[in-house]
C-alpha cells in the first residue's frame, strides 16, 4: 500500500443540502399520516377560522352595501326649511336657485342632480283626447311637477317608451311632458310615436315619454312631468322647492356637507339636507364584534396548534434519539439536526396552512352560497394563510429541534432503537 | 503499511465524585487493513474506548490520531465530518429508521458528506448487494429477520467507504447461526481492505480477529492472538 501523507489529508466538511432537507421533511411528516394529520388539525382549525371569518366578513359587507342600502346609500335630499317644500307650496321664497343642477353637477362626486317642485294647477283636472264614453271618466286629479331635466337620472327612473325632456325644452318653455306609467294607464296614454296631447285644465301638452319605474320618489310615475321653464311660464310656479341628488357610493355624507353650501351660499341654514342614515355604521359595528370574536377564536386555535405541532415534534425527538445519534454519527453537525427538525414541523404547518386555507375557501363559498351571496375575498388572506402556517411550525419546533441538535451523540446512540 | 489508529497515552476521566477514569494511558495503533477485537468485561472502558475511536468523543489526556489528523485539535464540527468521511459504525442496537425501506436507510448514510444524490442510490445499492440483500432493497426494517436488519446497518456503515469500521457489540442481538453469517461477511470486508475494531464480550467473535486487545479497569493489554 503506498503510504499516506497525513497532514495533506484535508477534512471535508459535512453538509446537508437544501434538496436533502425538504426530502427528509415530507418523509418525516410522511412516516405516520395518521399522527401527521391529527398533530395538523389545530392548525387546520385555525386558519378555517381565520380565512373564513376574514372572507365571510367581506362577503357580508359587499352585501350589505350592492344590495339592501346602495338606494339609500346614495340619495341625498335637499328642501327649504320654511314650511314650504313639495307637499304644501306656499309663498316663501324659495332658496334654491334655478341653476341648483348645474351647481351641485360640479361637485365631486354627485352622480346627478335635479330639481322638483310640485305645480299648483289651482285644482285643474288631467284629461286626455276627449273620448264620449258616457260610463268612464276622463278627468283625473294627477299631480303636475316641474322638474329640470337631470331629475330623471337622479332619482333612477327608466323610460317604458319615448324620451325624456332636456334644458333646450326648458329654455324654449315647450308644452311637453313625461308622464309616469301610472297616470299613463288613466290617461289611457300608451305610445308617444304619435305625439298624444294631454291637458291639464285648458292648457295642453304633447306626452314625448313615458316613465316605466322610478326607483327614488315613486310618487312620480302617477305624475306628470313638465320642464322647469315650462311651468313657469304657464302656471307660474317659481323657484325650485326640493332638490334630489345621486351621489356615488360613499359619497353620500361628504355631498350632504356640501350641498346647502353650493346651493345657497348666503344663508345655508334655510336649507335642510337629508342624508341616508349610514346604516352601514351600525351593521359593520356589529359585523365587527362578531368578527373579532371569530378572530380571537381563531387566533386561539392557532396557538393551540402550535402547541400540538411542538407538543408532537418534541415526542418525535424523543422518540427518534437512535436516530439522531446515528445521524450525527454518519456526519450530522447540530445544525443539521436542528434543520431536520425544524425543517419538519415548518413542513406540517405548510400542510396546515394549505389545508386551512383551501377549507376555509370552501367554507366561504358554502356559506355564500346559502345566503345567495357573491363570494368576496381578498386574495392575500388565502396566500398569506399558507406562509402563515409554515412560520406557526417553525415557531412551534423551535424548542423541540433545540433539544433534539443539544443531544449528545454518545448519549443518544446509547438510547433509543 | 500506513496508521489508521494511532493511540498515544490516552485516557478519559468522566467528572463527579469520585472522578472515573474510563480509559487510562491507552497506547494502541492500528494499521490499515488491521481485525482489531476487543474484549473485556462490562464496565472495563470498552464503549468508551469505541467512542473515542469514533470522535464521538474526546480523550482527555493523550493523543488520538485518526488517518494522520489529530482529533484532540478538532472542533465539535470539524470532528463530526472526520467521523462522517473516515468511520463507520455498527451498534448492538441497529438504529434502523422504521418507515424507510432498505435503501433509503443505507442511503440515510451518505446524506451528510455530499455525495451526489444519484451516486448514492447507487453505492447504497453496491453496499446492499455487498452484504447480499439486493432482494430486499424495498423491504422496510420491520419485514427483515435480525440478521439481515444488522447486514442492513453493515451497508450503511460501508456504504460511505470509511477508513474505519468501528462494530459495538455487533451480534449482540444475534442468534448463533446468523451471528456466523455476518462474521464471515466481516472476514469478506476485510480482505477488501476495510480497517475493523470489534468490540465484544463473546469469545466466538474475538476468535476470528486478528488481534485481541483486552481491556481492564480501563487499561489495554494485547491478550495472546488466536
Amino acid at each position: 500500500m503506498s503510504a499516506v501523507q497525513p497532514l495533506e489529508h484535508r477534512i471535508v466538511k459535512s453538509r446537508f443540502a437544501l434538496s436533502d432537507l425538504v426530502a427528509e421533511a415530507f418523509s418525516g411528516m410522511l412516516a405516520r399520516p395518521g399522527r401527521t394529520m391529527l398533530t395538523i388539525l389545530g392548525t387546520v382549525l385555525g386558519v378555517v377560522a381565520v380565512v373564513a371569518t376574514l372572507g365571510i366578513a367581506k362577503t357580508s359587507g359587499n352585501q350589505i352595501v350592492s344590495r339592501t342600502d346602495e338606494l339609500s346609500a346614495t340619495s341625498v335630499s335637499v328642501s327649504n326649511r320654511s314650511e314650504g317644500g313639495f307637499r304644501s307650496p306656499s309663498n316663501n321664497v324659495s332658496s334654491i336657485p334655478w341653476d341648483a343642477e348645474d351647481r351641485l353637477t360640479r361637485l365631486n362626486g354627485v352622480v346627478a342632480a335635479g330639481t322638483m317642485t310640485r305645480v299648483d294647477t289651482s285644482g285643474s283636472l288631467v284629461s286626455s283626447v276627449p273620448i264620449n264614453d258616457p260610463l268612464g271618466q276622463s278627468e283625473f286629479a294627477i299631480d303636475v311637477v316641474a322638474t329640470s331635466p337631470g331629475l330623471f337620472e337622479a332619482v333612477l327612473s327608466e323610460l317604458s317608451t319615448g324620451r325624456y325632456f332636456d334644458e333646450g325644452h326648458s329654455i324654449r318653455n315647450e308644452p311637453v311632458a313625461v308622464i309616469g306609467s301610472g297616470a299613463a294607464t288613466r290617461l289611457n296614454v300608451t305610445r308617444v310615436d304619435q305625439q298624444p296631447a294631454i291637458f291639464v285644465g285648458d292648457t295642453t301638452l304633447v306626452v314625448i315619454g313615458i316613465l316605466d319605474d322610478v326607483a327614488r320618489e315613486p310618487s312620480l310615475i302617477n305624475s306628470v312631468i313638465i320642464p322647469n321653464g315650462t311651468a313657469n311660464a304657464l302656471f307660474g310656479t317659481g323657484a325650485p322647492a326640493e332638490v334630489h341628488i345621486l351621489t356615488e357610493l360613499g359619497a353620500a355624507q361628504l355631498i350632504g356637507d356640501q350641498a346647502a353650501v353650493a346651493l345657497s351660499p348666503n344663508e345655508p341654514e334655510t336649507l335642510r339636507v337629508s342624508v341616508p342614515p349610514e346604516p352601514r355604521i351600525l351593521k359593520s359595528g356589529l359585523q365587527d364584534d362578531v368578527n373579532s370574536q371569530f378572530l380571537i377564536l381563531g387566533g386561539i386555535s392557532l396557538l393551540v396548534g402550535a402547541i400540538g405541532i411542538a407538543n408532537v415534534t418534541l415526542v418525535s425527538v424523543l422518540e427518534r434519539v437512535g436516530e439522531i445519534g446515528l445521524r450525527r454519527a454518519t456526519g450530522a453537525r447540530r445544525r443539521h439536526i436542528a434543520a431536520q427538525f425544524l425543517a419538519e414541523s415548518a413542513a406540517m404547518g405548510l400542510v396546515g396552512g394549505i389545508i386551512g386555507a383551501s377549507l376555509g375557501v370552501l367554507v366561504i363559498v358554502a356559506v355564500s352560497a346559502q345566503r345567495q351571496w357573491t363570494p368576496v375575498l381578498d386574495l392575500y388572506v388565502p396566500l398569506l394563510a399558507v406562509p402563515g402556517g409554515a412560520v406557526i411550525g417553525l415557531i412551534a419546533g423551535l424548542y423541540p429541534s433545540w433539544r433534539a441538535s443539544s443531544l449528545e451523540p454518545v448519549d443518544a446512540l446509547r438510547g433509543g432503537t | 503499511m500506513s496508521a489508521v489508529v494511532e493511540l498515544a497515552g490516552v485516557g478519559r476521566t468522566f467528572a463527579g465524585s469520585p472522578p472515573v477514569e474510563a480509559v487510562r494511558d491507552a497506547d494502541l495503533v492500528v494499521e490499515e487493513g488491521g481485525y482489531v477485537a476487543i474484549v473485556g468485561p462490562s464496565g472495563s472502558g470498552k464503549s468508551t474506548l469505541l467512542h473515542i475511536l469514533g470522535c464521538l468523543d474526546t480523550p482527555t489526556s493523550g493523543s488520538y490520531r485518526l488517518r494522520g489528523i489529530d482529533v484532540g485539535g478538532l472542533s465539535d464540527g470539524d470532528r463530526t465530518s472526520l467521523r462522517g468521511a473516515e468511520v463507520g459504525f455498527v451498534f448492538q442496537a441497529f438504529h434502523l429508521l422504521p418507515y424507510r425501506s432498505v435503501i433509503e436507510n443505507v442511503m440515510t448514510g451518505l446524506v451528510y458528506n455530499r455525495t451526489p444524490r444519484r451516486v448514492r442510490r447507487e453505492r447504497s445499492r453496491q453496499a446492499l448487494e455487498r452484504v447480499g440483500l439486493s432482494h430486499r432493497l424495498d423491504f422496510t426494517p420491520r419485514q427483515l429477520s435480525g440478521g439481515e436488519r444488522q447486514r442492513v446497518a453493515v451497508a450503511r456503515a460501508i456504504a460511505a467507504q470509511p477508513s474505519l469500521l468501528l462494530c459495538d457489540e455487533p451480534t449482540g442481538n444475534l442468534d448463533t447461526r446468523t451471528t456466523s453469517a455476518i462474521l464471515d461477511l466481516f472476514d469478506e470486508l476485510r480482505t477488501d481492505g476495510l480497517t475493523l475494531m470489534v468490540i465484544t464480550h463473546e469469545e466466538r467473535v474475538s476468535q476470528r480477529a486478528e488481534r485481541r486487545i483486552e481491556m481492564i479497569d480501563g487499561f489495554l493489554g494485547e491478550a495472546e492472538s488466536s
